[in-house]
């Protein structure tokens, strides 16, 4: 480690200061600053090193070692934009430098083409504000590859009948088939569906200085201490500091975007780790701070100028939550599966990917995965099957039992936009740092529940097929918590309607970008972070090439 | 070395790579030192001091848990040193829920009186009174839990704080304290090592490997 990181002082100017080190922040702030950028990435959350991270899923889980902390940051929930809404926790995201790329499942399917297109190919949907997007699949095939090679995908190219076209294979074949998958895919076949290897965005071959996945086990919800889940934490972020111009500034939690009289941003606001106040002046702002917080800064930022919020002209900073919806179903098997071992996920199904929506009478689609990603203590709370005593012998012997034969079969699919689903400030309740608390206002399209009610019965039908002993499965309900922050400030051509053009750029705020979750217009089928990275690095190209034509600058 | 420094420095070396070696050199010592106080604590033979609960409370949050997870043919809760490791929860993370454990023990201890005669405390009643005590103080507090998530093992409800705790100290990784010599991951059948290679399983063990064809093969 010959390498002296760069730093910046709040009152130098840079050229790029990002807000938030995810998925999104961490490819921009590798391509900017690869680019010959000087950067500055402010993360509200530590930075964590690989020896900081732990099995312990205490910590982990209920003490927030990677995630936002409910203490801190408390969020409000309400079904409608009628409803009062009450303290509840929402919302839950990554934490620290890495983002929810840190802790994630690490599922990384492309979108298809029907995803940047739905509006057109199916109409208008009672309910629902959907739209095209102002890009196609094919804009994005470029940097979906680039997502593959550079942040580090395995997978099997051709493998699943449904894929959409693309210029080059994964770097490296798919990670190592689990028992659940085995299980899955004999079920599918028999069914007449089409498995395939999982698209995992963790390194079946060692690769870029980083081991290869030595499947611990303990994959979603934790860090990987050898840097084999391909994180921007392990991926990009290294890379981005060995260019000698960019800061990753942790602990630095942003309040607002400065804007000067001419309504251009001079820079952001933030508290450092002792909570006092600094202003990082740069030439142009990104926030990646995903699909909740960009838009909360957003509305944090509101001045005179701008009383309903920065970039708020349109009225949708914050509208069109997509969390994707979401069905579950378990099952024990006769013969060990021991799927504890490995990662998440090894096997995946986009049968359902289109589904004729005329003869079942609702829109939309979805994924399927076989997987088993409990640890030992949160499947004793909730991997057994109801009915199972809570205590004593038999709740022991269903332990000793179950906890290697269990796996699920795990269904993604579409949310649809409504406008009322979103994120604003909650008038009453503040964080610690006495800022407005993120208000969650949220009620699931019907067809999204009538979607998943679908999936679930074939999920069902797929463990029947599989000669489950045992199965079940979770009622189909209303959402009440996202992990998936997506659509909240939504790509598009018309500023009436959109708050970002296809450059990423809001449309009234001439040198600020919006780059993240947020920024999708659809919710594809239930893995948003491969599209997320893919609009991250075709975002760093754009703003490449206004930045060198002086179109930032204006 | 015990086994969970064997485990852990396996881990480490099996992670393998120069940056895993360098790593593991650099972080052995505090490691092991933050793995030391609890694993040393519920090994030892003869309990260390409680920090928290009183001799007394520790016996009948001992019994307690050992009814949440009994020993049979395979480890529970007494063989995986739940007790310090809830001891510790109480003295640490948990010190929000002394109360509830004062109350719920004091309550247990009642009931037993009222439905064990002769006998004061639960931990001195029989396995069997002790699961009907168990069951009526149960039936007095509110359900919980839910798919997925952990509790938070602050509920007010003691039942419901025990029960997790207990769960926590039987399965969280030692580094949190419990799990004494993975005695809850080896009656569950959780492999101790941190690393696998295929076959995992029973399934996959004779997986021919991917054969696309088969996907042509079933159309026809």
């Amino acid at each position: 480690m010959t390498q002296t990181k760069v730093s910046y002082k709040p009152s130098d100017e840079v050229d790029f200061v990002i807000v938030g080190s995810g998925a999104a922040g961490g490819v921009l702030a590798k391509e900017l600053s690869s680019n010959g950028f000087r950067v500055v990435v402010l993360e509200q959350g530590p930075y964590l090193k690989p020896e900081d991270f732990t099995h312990d899923e205490i910590k982990v889980f209920t003490q927030h070692l990677l995630t936002n902390d409910a203490k801190l940051q408390p969020n409000t929930f309400r079904k409608t934009p009628q409803d009062k809404a009450r303290r509840q926790q929402g919302v839950m995201y990554g934490r620290c430098v890495g983002g929810s790329s840190v802790h994630f499942t690490a599922n990384y399917w492309r979108f298809h083409e029907i995803d940047f297109v739905e509006h057109s190919k199916v109409g208008n949907i009672p309910g629902a504000t959907l739209a095209d997007w102002p890009i196609t699949y094919g804009h994005l095939e470029p940097y979906y590859t680039k997502v593959e090679w550079e942040v580090g995908v395995s997978g099997l190219a051709g493998a699943s009948p449904f894929d959409p076209p693309r210029s080059k294979p994964y770097p490296m074949p798919p990670l190592p088939v689990k028992g659940s998958g085995v299980v899955f895919e004999r079920a599918a076949w028999k069914l007449g569906y089409h498995p395939f290897p999982a698209p995992m965005a963790i390194l079946s071959q060692p690769r870029a200085g980083r081991d290869s996945c030595v499947c611990c086990g303990f994959c979603l919800g934790f860090g990987c201490e050898v840097g084999a889940k391909s994180s921007s934490l392990a991926a990009m972020i290294p890379v981005a500091e060995k260019t000698g111009r960019c800061e990753i500034r942790p602990n630095s939690y942003v309040s607002r975007v400065v804007v000067d009289k001419n309504g251009r941003a001079t820079g952001v606001e933030y508290f450092d780790a002792k909570r006092n106040t600094h202003m990082q002046r740069a030439k142009a702002v990104i926030l990646s701070a995903n699909g909740a917080e960009t838009p909360r800064l957003l509305l944090l930022s509101a001045n005179s100028q701008f009383p309903d919020g920065l970039a708020n002209s349109s009225g949708m900073v914050g509208k069109n939550l997509m969390p994707n919806s979401a069905a579950i179903a378990l099952a024990v098997f006769e013969e060990p599966v021991n799927d504890y071992k490995g990662f998440a996920v090894s096997r995946v199904l986009h049968d359902f990917y289109e589904l004729d929506h005329e003869k079942l009478g609702f829109y939309g689609g979805g994924g399927m995965d076989a997987r088993f990603d409990a640890t030992p203590a949160s499947f004793a709370m909730g991997g057994l099957p109801p009915g199972t005593p809570r205590w004593g012998k038999q709740f022991k012997k269903a332990l000793e039992q179950n906890f290697t034969r269990t796996f699920e079969i795990f269904c993604h699919g579409t949310s649809l936009p409504v406008e009322a689903n979103g994120f604003s400030l909650d008038p009453d309740v503040k964080d610690a740092w006495g800022l407005p608390a993120l208000r969650m206002t949220f009620r699931d399209h019907p067809d999204d529940l009538k979607l998943m009610a679908w999936m679930r019965e074939r999920a069902m039908e797929l463990l029947d097929a599989a000669g489950a002993k045992t199965k079940w499965s979770e009622p189909v309900g209303e959402q009440q918590f996202a992990v998936h922050l997506l659509g909240t400030c939504r790509m598009g051509n018309d500023p009436k309607t959109s708050v970002i053009n296809a450059d990423h750029r809001t449309h009234d705020v001439q040198n600020l970008f919006l780059c993240d979750g947020s920024s999708l217009v659809t919710s594809g089928r239930g893995q948003p972070t491969m599209t997320i990275q893919a609009l991250a690095f075709r975002a760093a190209d754009r703003i490449t090439a206004l930045a060198k034509s002086g179109q930032i600058q204006g | 070395m015990n086994n969970l420094q064997a485990n852990r420095r396996n881990f480490l070396l099996q992670v393998g790579g120069v940056a895993g070696a360098a790593w593991m050199n650099a972080q052995w010592p505090a490691i092991v030192a933050a793995a030391e106080h609890a694993h040393q604590a519920a090994s030892a033979k003869t309990p260390t001091k409680f920090e928290v609960l009183t001799q007394e409370q520790a016996r009948q949050v001992e019994a307690v848990a050992a009814q949440i997870i009994p020993t049979g043919e395979t480890p529970g809760a007494q063989e995986a040193g739940v007790v310090y490791f809830i001891d510790r929860a109480l003295k640490t993370f948990a010190t929000g829920a002394v109360p509830a454990y004062e109350k719920g023990i004091a309550r247990l201890n009642e009931l037993t009186v009222a439905n064990c005669p002769g006998t004061k405390h639960f931990a001195d009643a029989s396995a069997e009174q002790q699961e009907a005590v168990l069951g009526k103080l149960v039936a007095e507090q509110s359900g919980g839990g839910g798919y997925r998530w952990l509790g938070s093992g602050d509920a007010g409800d003691f039942f419901e704080t025990i029960r997790v705790h207990t769960i926590w100290g039987f399965l969280a990784d030692p580094s949190a304290g419990g799990n004494r010599d993975y005695a809850g991951w080896k009656a569950i059948g959780r492999d101790p090592e941190f690393t696998f290679s295929p076959p995992f399983g029973y399934y996959d063990k004779n997986y021919p490997g991917w054969q696309a064809a088969k996907t042509e093969a079933e159309k026809k």
